[in-house]
């Protein structure tokens, strides 16, 4: 067979991409149709950056759904003949191409970076989602009832910002660490915050109702700490929540530089909203601090936060690559995009499309993101 | 103002001495120690002799107590073994027993010794420091006027062509990492065989292979333009669209304002304007996002020494940990602790300083 030529590999990928452009196409065509009862993410439509920025993410989200159709070799197969081949590249004994070339382990570029897609966007929303949680459950009463509570939690945020990201990583990621079980302890601690927050959240909602209260605190109660139990600890006996302890290591450190930041935020915020006389009139009725806090401020607050959870995705992600860049917490087979690049800068001036590839696909990604963050700060503050 | 300053001061050396201590215990987890008994005494030892190695040397004992030798307020440690020689920590150089300081810590100005290098800490520190300087020197005299120009530019009429332009690639600019970046400019600028080089070969317009070195390691020596643009590039784009988008922000606030209408109706040109009227009051909150920007930079300068294999501060981080040098990482976490804190302290003070509304409390 022939070595495809550059327009040739284009289109081959375009075929290679069908299940996301058939995904995009309805999700687009749907939402565009329902816009005017979507809210804020129906108003998303109305502006060209948010419209661009979303369908970049969902590009991506799209094509981590369903990477397992895209990719047309084994993402860690190995192919004697076809190390470091360039693009388009056919591969012998087959009726397919290396489309997008074969890196230094003569593993398929192509498939390594749609097979990346699935590891990132699991690892960066799930983070980041955590770190919020964190974030909020922190943020509320520090920025509610301020005092000595708010001095201790502030000094404890500014402690961990004031680390350089990367030293931090280098000394919370690494094999020795794990012996000592410092990432189990953190994740022991930090993993608790998402069972409280939503335990509080439903008690100070249906304290009123013991009945429906028992159900539904009881209910997320079970499976919080089910869940918990599993990912920390890795002692859930079905075996269902479970995480590989390189993962949780990395997870953990994320979570960890992410939570003061939104803590931060989330009490800068609360801080501004509390003198609001919607929140008075909630003190006059008689209602729970954490009634106020969480169902009459923070519904208030979701604007910015709602665009910072897409800016800090973009950062999570930016943040896992440079793990991934330093060989901090991956196997070496992992196919994430950030030791990808690691693996192919050694030969860059000879070989770049190894690093490339991912490199590309990385910045496409945050910058999505952050399209997308425009949008929404655009269409939020139209209100 | 003195009270002020005095207070953030001590939060100051409240927050580094918790960061030094919780770096010590990091560093010296029983692991780290265990490797470090092995690369120092022989990777053959048994268990027991590991433990009696990282005990005949000091490692010993608690926590807090080798942390306060470290730092150099509690003596250091002694010990005499059966030929009746007396070792310890204070006891190196050519000093005796009877002639060691009893404390040598950081605060002696004793910072230990690399186990990589093989010289004192403080040295190593002070060489890569100085070639990391030369690389954050020209990364700032790019990326602040830069950043300010686009930022000011794309401020003044929002909404603009000008503005939609610049404020996109500012997006972009946020949106890549040094990693990429820095692969993507030597691939463009600095391969044989991709991007513009080959063509300027062809023409006959470099004499070389490639347009810039795609290595920085000579720049130790003498820095060119050749072999230090990729490397500050890298790490400037990566500020430039973080600080523009401030700028602008801050930009089209002032540009609503009351008092600057009023310039334009008593019919002050556009320029005059914008640089009389506008922009001082629109760069008190770069100022701040500057210098808040250095823990970043410290972070693009560890990946971009790392990537173009520049000798300085960040690469030397990386050898450390990943060598297991105890006492270098150790220094290292100071300084970049050190450097961290100080430019929120400048931060704080100069911001006080440019804007008079803001009440001392």
């Amino acid at each position: 067979m022939e070595p495809l030529s550059w327009p040739m590999i284009f289109a081959k990928m375009v075929v290679q991409f069908w299940p996301v452009w058939a995904a995009l196409i309805v999700t687009v065509a749907l939402s565009l149709h329902f816009r005017r009862r979507l809210g804020l993410y129906g108003k998303l439509f109305d502006s060209t950056v948010g419209l661009l920025g979303f369908v970049i993410v969902m590009f991506w989200v799209f094509t981590a759904l369903f990477a397992d159709l895209i990719i047309t070799f084994d993402p860690i197969a190995q192919i004697s003949q076809m190390k470091n081949v360039s693009p388009g590249t056919p591969v012998p004994g087959s009726d397919q191409w290396y489309l997008l070339g074969g890196d230094h382990l003569a593993r398929d570029v192509f498939s390594r970076v749609v097979m990346g897609a699935r590891r990132v966007l699991t690892i960066a929303p799930a983070a980041t989602v955590i770190a919020f949680m964190v974030g909020i459950t922190l943020g509320l009463p520090a920025g509610y009832f301020g005092g000595k509570l708010d001095t201790g939690l502030s000094f404890i945020a500014n402690l961990v910002l004031a680390f350089p990201v990367i030293l931090l990583f280098y000394l919370l990621v690494t094999p020795e660490i794990r012996q000592t079980g410092v990432p189990v302890v953190l994740a022991a601690v930090l993993f608790l915050f998402p069972v409280i927050f939503v335990s509080v959240l439903l008690n100070s909602r249906y304290f009123t109702n013991p009945a429906r209260r028992n159900l539904y605190v009881g209910a997320a109660l079970a499976v919080g700490l089910w869940a918990y139990s599993g990912l920390a600890f890795n002692a859930d006996p079905t075996g269902i929540w479970s995480m590989d302890p390189n993962l949780l290591n990395v997870f953990v450190s994320v979570v960890f530089v992410n939570a003061p930041t939104v803590f931060r935020i989330v009490r800068g915020i609360v801080m501004d909203l509390k003198s609001r006389d919607y929140v008075a009139a909630g003190q006059t009725r008689g209602e729970g601090p954490w009634y106020i806090m969480l169902w009459e401020i923070l519904p208030n607050a979701r604007g910015p936060l709602i665009v910072d959870f897409c800016l800090r995705i973009g950062y999570t992600t930016i943040l896992l690559g440079t793990l991934g860049f330093f060989g901090l917490g991956v196997s070496p087979e992992s196919p994430d995009w950030g030791s990808t690049i690691d693996d192919g800068r050694k030969l860059l001036s000879i070989y770049p499309h190894p690093a490339v590839v991912p490199a590309l696909a990385l910045m496409s990604l945050v910058l999505g993101l952050n399209l997308l963050a425009d949008g929404l700060r655009e269409e939020s503050m139209r209100d | 103002m003195l009270p002020f300053l005095l207070r953030r001061v001590g939060v100051m050396v409240l927050t580094a001495l918790t960061l030094s201590f919780v770096v010590f215990c990091l560093t010296n987890l029983a692991p780290n120690l265990e490797k470090l008994a092995r690369t120092e005494g022989s990777v053959r030892m048994s268990d027991e002799a590991v433990l009696s190695w990282i005990e005949n040397n000091g490692h010993g004992g608690p926590m807090v107590m080798r942390y306060g030798q470290w730092l150099g307020v509690v003596p250091g440690w002694t010990r005499t073994d059966a030929q009746g020689v007396t070792r310890g920590r204070c006891i190196q150089g050519g000093l005796t027993a009877e002639t060691a300081p009893r404390y040598c810590g950081i605060l002696q100005g004793d910072w230990g010794t690399s186990t990589v290098f093989r010289e004192p800490v403080i040295k190593t520190i002070k060489d890569k420091l100085g070639a990391t300087g030369w690389l954050m020197l020209w990364v700032m005299l790019v990326m602040v006027p830069v950043s300010l120009i686009i930022g000011v530019l794309s401020g003044m009429r929002e909404g603009s062509r000008t503005d939609r332009v610049l404020s996109t690639f500012a997006i972009a600019t946020t949106a890549t990492p040094e990693y990429v970046s820095g692969v993507i400019l030597v691939v463009v600028f600095a391969s044989a065989t991709t991007g513009i080089s080959p063509i300027l070969a062809e023409w006959g317009w470099i004499s070389g292979r490639t347009l810039f070195l795609g290595t920085a390691t000579s720049a130790i020596d003498q820095i060119t333009f050749w072999n230090f643009a990729l490397p500050v590039m890298t790490i400037a784009l990566y500020g430039i669209g973080y600080i523009a988008r401030m700028t602008r922000a801050s930009m089209t606030e002032v540009m609503t304002q009351q008092y600057i209408r009023t310039a334009r109706l008593k019919g002050v040109a556009f320029h005059q304007v914008i640089l009389k009227h506008a922009l001082r009051n629109a760069l008190i909150a770069p100022f701040t996002v500057i210098m808040l920007q250095f823990p970043w930079l410290l972070n693009g300068v560890v990946i971009v020494e790392t990537l173009f294999n520049y000798k300085g501060f960040g690469w030397t981080l990386v050898q450390a940990a990943g060598n297991n040098d105890i006492q270098l990482l150790l220094a290292c976490s100071v300084v970049a602790v050190f450097v961290v804190l100080l430019t929120q302290l400048i931060s704080d003070i100069g911001y006080v300083f440019l804007n008079p509304r803001i009440r001392l409390s």
